[in-house]
């Protein structure tokens, strides 16, 4: 592997894990917003 | 509140386009490095992000311990969580940057050590907030919120003290940088402190929001056990 290379598994890599709790940080906050949601019907 | 993290989000993505912009393109390509110096536009800010909010995380678990408030320690869970992601991708980034340079991914030494000791005293902080549903849980955690923030600075002055593989500070009064390459580190270092104060604010609002179904829940069962027994006086937890 050339230097090009490492340097972009390095950006990569850190946008992936980035992303990734991104992401489970948005699907907690939707799954609250529906409990929070059903908790304000009942 | 709402708009005031909105404003912010959007300025982080423009300070973050741009600043990949001058990391791939406008900083000039290292002589003795190559292309794989550019890991050092990533690397540094997130390691910096991550001991701020290691920082917080130490500011809030004090102020926890005196006030007891539940936002001193929401805002130290989320510190923590968000600070531990930081600091995996330093971890993560620095042996992709070694592997070409020194031609091994990791070495014992200080600093990459340290870094990892740091690394696993917040996951056991993040595992204990996790799994353990003591009342005496935010006291013990904040404990280990001040133990654990002592390894920051013994991170952070590691080159120092001792001797290490790890290259010296390029600012300051160890070394030099090329005023193309410190803008390009700068506009880095200042979107990623954007991004990380951003995910730890969504994170906040997230453990709130958490605390607060947590409650609703509780009460919910509170008022189903007292509909259902109603001659039964309640009774206060062991706990």
């Amino acid at each position: 592997m050339n230097a090009v290379k490492f340097m972009f598994a390095a950006y990569i890599a850190t946008w992936l894990i980035h992303g990734i709790y991104l992401g489970t940080v948005v699907h907690r906050f939707k799954k609250l917003q529906s409990q929070l949601k059903d908790l304000g019907k009942k | 509140m709402k708009r005031a993290f909105t404003i912010l989000s959007v300025l982080t993505a423009l300070l973050l386009v741009y600043a990949l912009y001058q990391a791939l393109v406008v900083a000039p390509t290292e002589r003795t490095m190559g292309e794989v110096q550019r890991i050092f536009y990533y690397h540094v800010p997130n390691a910096w992000t991550a001991f701020c909010l290691f920082l917080v995380n130490l500011l809030a678990s004090v102020a926890y311990l005196i006030t007891k408030k539940v936002k001193a320690d929401a805002l130290a869970v989320a510190s923590a969580e968000v600070g531990v992601i930081f600091c995996t991708i330093v971890l993560v980034t620095g042996p992709i940057w070694a592997r070409p340079v020194w031609g091994i991914w990791w070495t014992w030494d200080v600093r990459l050590t340290t870094t990892l000791v740091l690394w696993l005293i917040y996951v056991a902080y993040l595992v204990l907030r996790r799994f353990s549903d003591s009342a005496q849980t935010p006291v013990l955690a904040a404990v280990l919120a001040i133990f654990g923030a002592l390894d920051v600075p013994l991170v952070y002055f590691s080159i120092w003290f001792f001797r290490t593989q790890h290259p010296q500070p390029v600012m300051g009064k160890g070394g030099s940088l090329d005023p193309q390459m410190l803008h390009a580190f700068l506009i880095n270092l200042l979107a990623f402190s954007c991004f990380g104060a951003m995910v730890c604010w969504a994170r906040y609002r997230l453990e709130m929001l958490h605390r607060e179904v947590d409650e609703l829940h509780a009460l919910e069962s509170l008022a189903g056990s007292e509909s259902a027994k109603p001659s039964m006086p309640l009774q206060r937890s062991s706990r």
